[in-house]
């Protein structure tokens, strides 16, 4: 956090909050909901849309590195799992970008944003999926861990980003369970197909622990959000609650996390863990991770491949509009 | 590269229950926006009815004037039962 050492939060949420509109100052001291047509800071708006362009952005990217294992799984049954997993991102996808589209942004500028650049998406799906088990380990980590990130939205102060979070949070929970089961499965496979599971485990478990953004000292954005009632807990709170619960998890997989420095802390009442090493998140986020290119190249060619059957609708629904007022 | 109009979609849980809103989204027609609405919105059995209404046929009363616009209600209290006194041990009332 910025700011001087000896604020107390509430000052610090007051200065957060000075020259912004009574109405909605009065509105998120009584956790009342923002609704699109209230009164409302224009950083508040700016934010919202950035931060609900790119998790819309995500879900969209999101489908890529499983929707690589769709023609490969294993039984019919994963494959109508993963197929019904990856159409509930396309639809998150859609969720969000309407939420987003409430605060006066038109849909087509936020893809164009996404093609040339200007908005992000979250560095996991950078990501290779290299075996069938990094679908498994997907589900298990990078679902679990976005949880863990989208229950506190449920509660944020916009009135549309919200209710959009339930109904994200309420399909997720499938997502998590099926990759665990996939892991189970594996681990209690062949040696090779424990040997599988443990190595996806191996890559996911870091990038999954840096989806939760920047330590706390270094995210310069939080205590802002967290005034506005966007964000409900720090970055570092929440990574702690995802290690907590994923410990038993691994356990129960009979898998490793790849963290010799991973243990209890009677103290804390926590599991203390390695410190994360940031350089590859920045570098992932300024484009050089494994797929940023790949990913990108995929999302234009696919919009652009598909720019026919947009047009052919609307031709349709000229045509029929215009028969329509003919008879 | 132009976005197709916006509709807003209702949704019927079950026979019994009203419609309720359930989010938006675009198509070119009404026809492609009930199919959309149906892959978008009852993946799990959510609905069994859905209505789609184009955004902008919707007119809505505006935020500024929440105060006057729903005022006349306000000093009405008397239109609630609980407004009434009865006496202890009367029931069925």
């Amino acid at each position: 956090m910025y700011g001087n050492d000896y604020e107390t939060p509430d000052a610090q949420r007051a200065r957060q909050l000075e020259d912004t509109p009574e109405s909605f100052r009065e509105l998120l001291a009584t956790e009342g909901r923002v609704e699109p047509r209230d009164e409302m800071p224009d950083a508040y708006r700016r934010t919202l849309v950035r931060q609900i362009a790119q998790h819309a952005h995500s879900e969209i990217i999101g489908m890529q590195p499983e929707g690589n294992w769709i023609s490969r799984a294993p039984s019919l049954r994963r494959k109508a799992i993963l197929m019904a997993k990856v159409q509930d991102e396309a639809g998150h996808g859609l969720y969000l970008y309407a939420a987003a589209e409430t605060l006066g942004v038109d849909r087509a500028d936020l893809l164009d944003a996404l093609h040339s650049g200007r908005q992000k998406y979250s560095s996991i799906f950078n990501y290779p999926t290299l075996t069938w088990a990094d679908v498994g380990a997907i589900g298990w980590l990078v679902d679990g861990a976005a949880i863990v990130n989208q229950v506190p939205l449920c509660r944020c102060s916009y009135g549309p980003y919200a209710r959009a979070m339930v109904r994200v949070c309420k399909e997720e929970s499938f997502h998590q369970r099926q990759g665990f089961e996939i892991l189970h499965t594996l681990s209690h496979g062949s040696p090779a197909q424990k040997a599988m599971a443990q190595d996806a485990v191996d890559r996911y478990w870091f990038p999954a622990l840096m989806m939760f953004g920047p330590p706390d000292d270094n995210s310069p954005n939080s205590a802002r959000s967290m005034a506005w009632g966007i964000k409900r807990h720090s970055n570092d709170d929440l990574r702690q609650r995802f290690v907590d619960m994923t410990v038993p998890q691994a356990q129960a997989l009979d898998l490793t996390l790849p963290d010799p420095e991973i243990r209890w802390n009677e103290d804390r009442g926590h599991h203390d863990f390695a410190e994360i090493d940031f350089t590859e998140l920045f570098e992932v986020i300024k484009g050089n991770g494994p797929c940023n290119q790949q990913r990108m190249e995929h999302k234009v060619r696919a919009h652009e491949e598909g720019a026919w059957v947009r047009e052919a609708a609307a031709a349709f629904a000229a045509k029929q509009a215009a028969g329509e007022g003919a008879a | 590269m132009t976005t197709e109009p916006l509709w807003e979609v209702f949704i019927r849980s079950r026979r019994g229950l009203s419609h309720v809103h359930a989010g938006s989204l675009h198509a070119a027609d009404a026809e492609m926006a009930l199919r959309n609405a149906r892959d978008v919105y009852t993946r799990r059995e959510e609905g069994v009815s859905i209505w789609v209404v184009p955004a902008s046929a919707i007119e809505a009363s505006s935020p500024e004037e929440k105060d006057s616009f729903f005022d006349p209600a306000g000093d009405k209290g008397y239109r609630h039962p609980t407004f009434y006194h009865v006496p202890e041990g009367v029931q069925h009332l």
